[in-house]
């Protein structure tokens, strides 16, 4: 098994991770009127790159949602980015 | 012009030691002017390059391939082929496709082996049996055969399913597609190689687009290894990479890929007549003339380019493999690999036109692309070839994801992607 880290847990076994979505996407303002192309793309696009990329993933075991990255050719990981902030 | 495959030419080259048999398709230099480009030289390319010149009488036609032909998902899935989904879009599409396969091989005359076996989906419960004749009813009434079959049905046609009561996962019947079946996935690519070659198609392997070209907002040609080629209409039919290939025209397409794992075992002695499939344990399983169990389940739940699955994917299938007929248990596994699949949001193809002008995809197939080869390529040479779409591949145009009108196969079939 390959082992993912998380910014909380720390290294864990992959099956303990869920993908969620590719990371920078901004939902459109929806006080103003949204059309139907930016609307699908957001729902919908999606970049599909090869290589590194920055997903959204989850930790299922502790809940932590952060960005992870990572190579989608070779599977290798690069590093987990916390998306906390400290508490003020 | 080649002599036709015939049972006279395998007794006539019998006594010639084998020394007749000529090539089954050229391998000509790229011309620079094409009347239609076909990127992917895969089953849905090579097929929409035959029907371009069998049905449509465009022969000027090139198809491009990067590596060999039949070498990516074509040769890479489970050679199940069946038109069970829910919805009449659907029904008309991959049974369109099954009624092609039924006559390919006298067409192509090429021998696929398409062996219609039948397809049993497992009922593991009564709530899964209320969906069955559910799934059953919506498939008759698109005129589909389709039966719900109860436990000693099943056991008839699959007696080495574990029929017994204290089962994780008991049978209480199955829906039951008996047109549905298994081919040859290889024979299937050079059958329509072959045919297309035979019409004056240009089959060019080794050659990989860089780039596409753009006149005027339109797209007409394509910059490859082996120089640039050009044509009005450019058509791309490259599964997993679909996404890549459409961001050089500018386009984002709602496609994630995806790796798909498959499994064969050991040679067996014939144990399994059809094709079983288990919703509950991910895993779905049939056996090959040659002996060999056939094994697959859902995808690797990661984004992947990566022709190759991870290990957590094979114990769900595995294990399920075990559970389904625990007869298999000590049966060895002798290879394993996967393809990248290119999956939609409603687990249905893209099959058109797009917004540049002189492009086209056939894509969006996701895990279930080898059964819909003929249709894709059918489909795909009538929107070229009539600069319209035909009214089976209308409801999958990439508008469908700005209009929403979805076809939800994902939730409807239970696809698990």
């Amino acid at each position: 098994m390959q082992r993912f880290p998380c910014p909380f847990c720390g290294l864990r076994d992959e099956r303990e991770f869920h993908y969620l979505a590719e990371a920078g996407k901004t939902r459109p303002d929806t006080t103003q009127p949204i059309d139907d192309n930016t609307w699908a793309d957001y729902l919908y696009g999606k970049t599909n790159t090869e290589g590194v990329v920055d997903e959204v993933w989850m930790h299922l075991s502790c809940r932590e949602v952060f960005i992870l990255r990572r190579n989608r050719s070779s599977l290798a990981v690069e590093k987990a980015i916390a998306l906390r902030t400290e508490a003020e | 012009m080649r002599s036709p495959y015939s049972a006279w030419s395998i007794f006539r080259e019998g006594l010639r030691s084998q020394r007749g048999w000529g090539q089954a398709w050229r391998s000509p230099k790229p011309k620079s002017q094409y009347d239609v480009i076909i990127i992917g030289g895969g089953g849905h390319g090579l097929a929409t390059a035959y029907y371009l010149a069998k049905k449509h009488g465009v022969t000027n036609v090139a198809v491009l391939e990067k590596g060999w032909l039949g070498g990516g998902n074509t040769g890479r899935n489970t050679t199940t082929i069946r038109s069970n989904y829910y919805y009449p879009e659907s029904s008309a599409l991959y049974d369109l496709s099954v009624t092609l396969y039924e006559d390919l091989s006298r067409e192509l005359n090429y021998n696929v082996m398409f062996s219609q076996r039948g397809v049993l989906t497992l009922c593991h419960s009564v709530p899964d049996m209320e969906m069955g004749a559910r799934f059953t009813n919506a498939m008759q009434l698109n005129g589909v055969d389709a039966e719900l079959l109860d436990t000693p049905a099943v056991k008839k046609y699959a007696p080495i399913l574990n029929f017994d009561a204290s089962a994780r996962y008991p049978i209480h019947g199955a829906i039951w597609q008996a047109r549905a079946g298994t081919a040859r996935h290889d024979a299937v690519a050079w059958g329509y190689a072959r045919a297309a070659d035979a019409l004056g198609v240009d089959i060019i392997q080794q050659c990989e687009v860089s780039e596409l070209v753009f006149e005027g907002g339109r797209c007409v040609g394509v910059e490859t290894n082996q120089g640039t080629l050009r044509a009005p209409h450019i058509a791309a039919a490259v599964s997993g990479h679909s996404s890549l290939l459409a961001n050089k025209a500018g386009l984002q397409l709602p496609i994630q890929s995806y790796a798909l794992q498959a499994f064969v075992s050991e040679p067996l002695k014939p144990i399994m007549d059809t094709v079983a499939l288990s919703p509950a344990l991910g895993t779905y399983f049939s056996q090959s003339d040659k002996g060999g169990l056939v094994i697959g389940g859902g995808i690797d739940r990661i984004p992947s380019y990566a022709q190759r699955g991870n290990l957590p994917t094979q114990e769900t299938v595995l294990s399920g493999l075990i559970d389904m007929a625990p007869i298999l248990s000590r049966v060895k596994v002798l290879r394993q690999w996967a393809g990248v699949v290119d999956v939609t949001p409603d687990s249905s193809p893209i099959i058109g036109p797009t917004e540049i002008p002189g492009f086209y995809l056939n894509c969006g197939w996701g895990t279930g692309g080898f059964k819909a080869i003929p249709a894709g390529g059918y489909l795909l040479a009538h929107c070229i070839a009539q600069d319209a779409h035909h009214t089976i591949s209308a409801p999958f145009d990439l508008t469908r994801f700005t209009t929403g009108r979805l076809i939800d196969e994902g939730a409807a079939s239970g696809i698990p992607h």
